[in-house]
C-alpha cells in the first residue's frame, strides 16, 4: 500500500497522492495572521517607521558623540574699554628738600624754556641741572633740593605713593639708561624701558604716559603697562598681550587728537552657552536653550517617550487583564463590584487629574527621576478601565464555550483556567488595543511635557523639546527645535496606529483582503 | 424603558458620589503646603487678613480640618445646596465664574461637531464604498493623521504658518486690540475671526475617529445579508448604498454623536489652552495650575457628571433608534 502512496520519481522527489494533507499548505493561524498583516501596505509602512524610530532612539543615544545634557560653550567677543592714555606734557615738581617751594618751581620753569643755567630765588642761586630728556635737577651747590621731571614714577596700585626721593633716584636711574639705585637703604633696579625692579619683581615704572583704568577694580599690571608704551611708541594700532596668569586679549588703541588721550579697548572673550544656535556639521540639528545638541536630545527625549509609553501600557493591561479577566470569569457580586470600579474610573477626568498631580508635584519639588515613574504610574493606574471592560466582555462569552465546560471537567485550577485558557483568546484584541493606546499614551505624556507638567529637564521627552515655542521668538525663528521633535512624535504615533490597524484587520478573519 | 432609566440615574449617583469621593481625597492628598501657600499668598493681598486667619478660614470652608471621610460629607453636602464655594484664583464664586466662561467654549465644540459631522460621514462612506482604492487608503490617512497629531503640536505649526507667515490670525486671544471700538457686528466677526484656528485644530484632531467609526460601521452593514439581497434584486448601487446601508449605518452614528453631547460643555482643555481662548478649559487649566481647589473640584464634578450623562444618553439613544436593541 506504502508504494501507491508514495511514488518516488527521477530526481528523488517525493510526490504524494492527490487526497493527501501534505499537498496542502497549512498555515498556523500565526502565520496567517502574519501574512494578512504583512500585505497591509499602510501597516507595513508603520512597521518600518516604528523599527526606525527605535533604532533612532535606542541606538542614536549610544552612537551620538554628546551625552544628553552635555551643555556647549561658545566664546563671544565683546569690545570694552580697558584703559586710557595720556602723555604727560607738562613738567611735575618734586620737592627733595623744603626748601624748593613753590616760588623756585615757577622759576624752574622759566629756566627750562628759555634754557637758563641757574635760577634765583630768595636771594640764593640754584643750579638747574639738565639729567637728560624730560628731566632737570635743582641743586644748591652740590645737594639736589627739587626737580622737574616729565616721567611719571607709579606703582601698580595708583594708591602706593612713593616717596620724592625714591621717584629721583629712579628717574635718575631711567633717564641713564638704566642701573642699579639704592634708597633707605633698599635696592632697586631700573632698565632702559623705565621698568624698575625690586629683587627681581615688578616694583613701579617710569614713563611720560599716564595711564588710568577705565573700569573699576582693575588693576593695571606694570608689564601691562610696559607693552602698552612699546606699542604706543611704535604707533601700532592693535596688540596681543599676555598676561602673567596667561591669558590672552586682544587689545586696539584708538587716538583721540581732541582730548589728546588714547584709550585703549580691550576685545574680552566670554565664554556664553551655545544657544539656539542653527544647524551645523557639529550639531545637526542645532542646539537648545540650554545648549544642548539638538539632536541628542531628540534621541534621548524619543527613548523616554517611547519608554514611558510602553510601561504605561503594561500597567494598565496588566490590570485591565487580571481585573477584566477575574470579573469575566466569576460573574456575579464580583463582576458587579470590578464594573463599578470600572465606571468610576471611566468616570474620573483624566486629563484635569493628570495636571492637578503634574502641578502637586512642581509644589513638592519631586526629583524630574522619581517624577517620570510616578508619571508611568498615575498613567497607568487610570488607563485600565478601558482594557477591562474589553477583557470581560470577551471572557464572557468565551467562558459560555464548550472547552471551558472540559477545563472543568479535568479539575484544572481557576487562576489556571482564567489565565491560561480564557486570556489567550483575548491576546489578539489586547494586542490591538495596547497598539492603539501605545499611541494615545505616548500623546499624554509628550502633551504634559508640553506643559510642563510631565518629563522635566534635565531628561528630554519629545513634549518637552516643543515646549520651547511657548517663546514666540522660538515659534517663529527657530524651526529647527520644535518641528523635527513634532515631527518624530506625529510620526510614532501614527506608526503605532498604523500597526494596530494593521493587527486588527489581520486578526479578524471576516475582514475580507 | 422607563425603569431602566431610573436604574441608571440611580446608579450614576452611586458612582458619581465615588468619583467625587476619590476627587476630594486626592485634593486632600495634595501637600498641605498648598492650603499654606495659598493662604499665604491671600494674607499678602492689600487689606487682606492675617495669614493664620486665612489659613484657618480656608480649612473650616472646606472642612481640611476634620478626616477625610467626614470632611467629605460636609463639602458633599455644600455642594448639593448648590454652594462651590469661592474660586482662590478668579476670587469670585465658581459658578458665577463657570458661567462666564461656559458660553464660548459651547459655541467652540458645537461649531467643531457640526463640522466634523459633515466631513467625518461622507468621507468614511467614500472610504467604504471603495475599499482598499486610493481614495480609501487616502481618508484612512488622513484619518489616522488627524488621530496621531498632538494638539499642540498641530496648533503650533498653525500658528506658525497663518499668525506668524501669512499674519492673518492673531496668535493668541479671543478677541482683538480694538475690540471695544467695533460695533456689535464687528464684535460678532472679531470673535468668529479668532476662532477660526482653535475650531480648525478642534476638527482636525478629532475629525478621524469619526470618519473611521462610520467606515467600519458602514463596511459592516455593506457585507451584510440584505445588501445582497437589495443587489440582487436590481437596484441601482446609489439606491443600495444611500438608502439601505446608510440608513443602518446611522444607527451607531447617532448613538455616538448623541455620546459626544455632552462633551460639548467640558470644553477643549489643552486647545483653549494653546489659544487662550478664556473658555471653561484654558479657565480651568489655570486654575489647577494654581492650585484652586474649588475650581478644580467643581470642574472635575461637572466633567464626571457629563460623563455619566453621554454615557446613559448613549444607552438610552441606543435603544430607541434601533428596534432591536430591548432594554431590559
Amino acid at each position: 500500500m506504502s508504494d501507491e502512496n508514495k511514488n518516488v520519481n527521477q530526481n528523488g522527489e517525493e510526490q504524494y497522492s492527490l487526497n493527501d494533507d501534505r499537498r496542502v499548505k497549512v498555515l498556523s493561524p500565526g502565520a496567517m495572521v502574519a501574512k494578512r498583516f504583512f500585505r497591509n501596505r499602510l501597516a507595513v509602512t508603520g512597521m518600518v517607521i516604528l523599527i526606525i524610530m527605535f533604532i533612532f532612539s535606542f541606538i542614536g543615544g549610544l552612537v551620538s558623540p554628546y551625552r544628553e545634557d552635555e551643555v556647549f560653550y561658545r566664546r563671544d567677543y565683546i569690545n570694552k574699554e580697558y584703559v586710557g592714555v595720556t602723555e604727560n606734557t607738562e613738567y611735575r615738581y618734586l620737592e627733595l628738600t623744603e626748601e624748593y617751594g613753590a616760588v623756585q618751581q615757577a622759576m624752574t620753569v622759566l629756566a627750562i624754556q628759555q634754557d637758563k643755567p641757574t635760577i634765583e630765588a630768595k636771594g640764593k642761586t640754584y643750579d638747574v641741572v639738565k639729567e637728560g630728556e624730560g628731566l632737570y635737577s635743582i641743586k644748591d651747590g652740590d645737594t639736589a633740593i627739587g626737580a622737574a621731571y616729565l616721567d611719571i614714577v607709579s606703582a601698580e596700585d595708583s594708591s602706593v605713593k612713593f616717596t620724592p626721593d625714591f621717584q629721583y633716584q629712579a628717574l635718575l636711574a631711567y633717564i641713564g639708561g638704566g642701573g642699579a639705585f639704592t634708597v633707605d637703604g633698599e635696592e632697586y633696579e631700573a632698565d632702559e624701558l623705565g621698568m624698575i625692579t625690586k629683587g627681581g619683581e615688578s616694583y613701579a615704572v617710569c614713563s611720560r604716559y599716564i595711564v588710568q583704568s577705565k573700569t573699576s577694580g582693575t588693576v593695571i599690571s606694570n608689564e601691562f603697562r610696559e607693552a602698552l608704551i612699546e606699542h604706543l611708541a611704535t604707533g601700532e594700532e592693535a596688540f596681543t598681550f599676555t598676561d602673567p596668569e596667561g591669558e590672552t586679549a586682544e587689545y586696539t588703541l584708538v587716538y583721540d587728537p581732541a582730548t589728546k588721550i588714547w584709550s585703549v579697548k580691550q576685545e574680552v572673550s566670554t565664554q556664553v552657552f551655545d544657544t539656539y544656535s542653527f544647524p551645523s556639521k557639529t550639531h545637526w540639528l542645532g542646539t537648545d536653550r540650554n545648549g544642548m545638541d539638538m539632536l541628542t536630545r531628540l534621541m534621548y527625549g524619543g527613548r523616554i517617550s517611547l519608554m514611558v509609553g510602553f510601561i504605561v501600557v503594561i500597567i494598565s493591561t496588566v490590570l485591565g487583564v487580571v481585573l477584566g479577566g477575574v470579573a469575566g470569569y466569576f460573574g456575579g457580586w464580583i463582576d458587579n463590584l470590578v464594573m463599578r470600579i470600572v465606571d468610576i474610573f471611566y468616570c474620573i477626568p483624566s486629563t484635569p487629574v493628570i495636571i492637578i498631580l503634574g502641578a502637586a508635584m512642581d509644589g513638592m519639588r519631586v526629583e524630574p527621576k522619581i517624577r517620570i515613574f510616578y508619571l508611568m504610574l498615575i498613567l497607568g493606574v487610570l488607563g485600565w478601565p478601558g482594557t477591562a471592560r474589553m477583557v470581560r466582555g470577551q471572557i464572557l462569552s468565551l467562558r459560555e464555550q464548550e472547552f471551558m465546560t472540559a477545563t472543568e471537567a479535568c479539575g484544572i485550577r481557576v487562576s489556571r483556567r482564567i489565565f491560561r485558557h480564557l486570556i489567550p483568546n483575548v491576546i489578539p484584541q489586547l494586542i490591538v488595543i495596547s497598539t492603539m493606546s501605545l499611541g494615545s499614551t505616548i500623546i499624554t505624556e509628550s502633551t504634559l511635557s508640553f506643559l510642563g507638567l510631565g518629563v522635566k529637564f534635565p531628561y528630554a521627552s519629545w513634549g518637552n523639546i516643543i515646549n520651547d515655542v511657548s517663546n514666540s521668538f522660538v515659534l517663529t525663528n527657530y524651526w529647527f527645535i520644535w518641528i523635527p521633535a513634532g515631527v518624530c512624535l506625529m510620526l510614532t504615533v501614527l506608526a503605532f496606529n498604523f500597526v494596530g490597524d494593521g493587527l486588527r484587520d489581520a486578526f479578524d478573519p471576516r475582514m475580507k483582503r | 424603558m422607563r425603569k431602566y432609566v431610573v436604574k441608571r440615574l440611580l446608579l450614576s449617583v452611586v458612582i458619581l458620589f465615588f468619583v467625587c469621593f476619590i476627587i476630594y481625597a486626592l485634593m486632600r492628598c495634595l501637600p498641605s503646603s498648598y492650603v499654606e501657600r495659598m493662604a499665604m499668598e491671600l494674607s499678602q493681598k492689600p487689606g487682606a487678613k492675617s495669614y493664620q486667619e486665612w489659613l484657618d478660614q480656608l480649612n473650616a470652608q472646606y472642612h481640611l480640618d476634620r478626616g477625610i471621610i467626614p470632611g467629605y460629607l460636609m463639602q458633599l453636602v455644600e455642594m448639593i445646596k448648590g454652594n462651590f464655594g469661592d474660586s482662590w484664583k478668579f476670587t469670585v464664586p465658581v459658578v458665577e465664574q463657570f458661567q462666564k466662561c461656559i458660553g464660548v467654549s459651547f459655541v467652540m465644540g458645537a461649531i467643531s461637531l457640526v463640522l466634523e459631522i459633515i466631513i467625518a460621514i461622507p468621507l468614511g462612506i467614500i472610504a467604504a464604498t471603495k475599499q482598499y482604492s486610493k481614495a480609501d487608503y487616502a481618508i484612512t490617512v488622513f484619518a489616522l493623521a488627524g488621530i496621531s497629531l498632538p494638539t499642540f503640536f498641530f496648533a503650533t505649526l498653525l500658528k506658525l504658518v497663518f499668525s506668524v507667515k501669512l499674519g492673518w490670525f492673531d496668535l493668541v486671544g479671543l478677541i482683538g486690540r480694538n475690540y471695544n471700538t467695533l460695533d456689535s457686528m464687528g464684535q460678532f466677526l472679531d470673535k468668529a475671526h479668532h476662532l477660526v484656528l482653535p475650531i480648525t485644530t478642534l476638527v482636525v484632531i478629532s475629525v478621524g475617529s469619526l470618519m473611521r467609526y462610520t467606515r467600519t460601521n458602514m463596511l459592516e452593514e455593506l457585507n451584510s445579508d440584505y445588501i445582497r439581497t437589495a443587489r440582487a434584486k436590481g437596484l441601482s448601487e446609489r439606491k443600495v448604498i444611500y438608502h439601505h446601508a446608510f440608513r443602518n449605518t446611522l444607527i451607531p452614528l447617532v448613538t455616538v454623536i448623541g455620546n459626544s453631547l455632552p462633551g460639548l460643555f467640558s470644553g477643549a482643555l489643552i486647545t483653549e489652552t494653546l489659544f487662550a481662548i478664556p473658555g471653561i478649559g484654558y479657565n480651568s487649566y489655570q486654575a489647577m495650575i494654581a492650585g484652586d481647589i474649588p475650581f478644580s473640584m467643581f470642574f472635575m464634578t461637572f466633567i464626571a457628571i457629563l460623563t455619566l450623562a453621554s454615557n446613559l444618553l448613549a444607552d438610552i439613544l441606543y435603544a430607541v433608534v434601533d428596534p432591536r436593541v430591548r432594554i431590559s
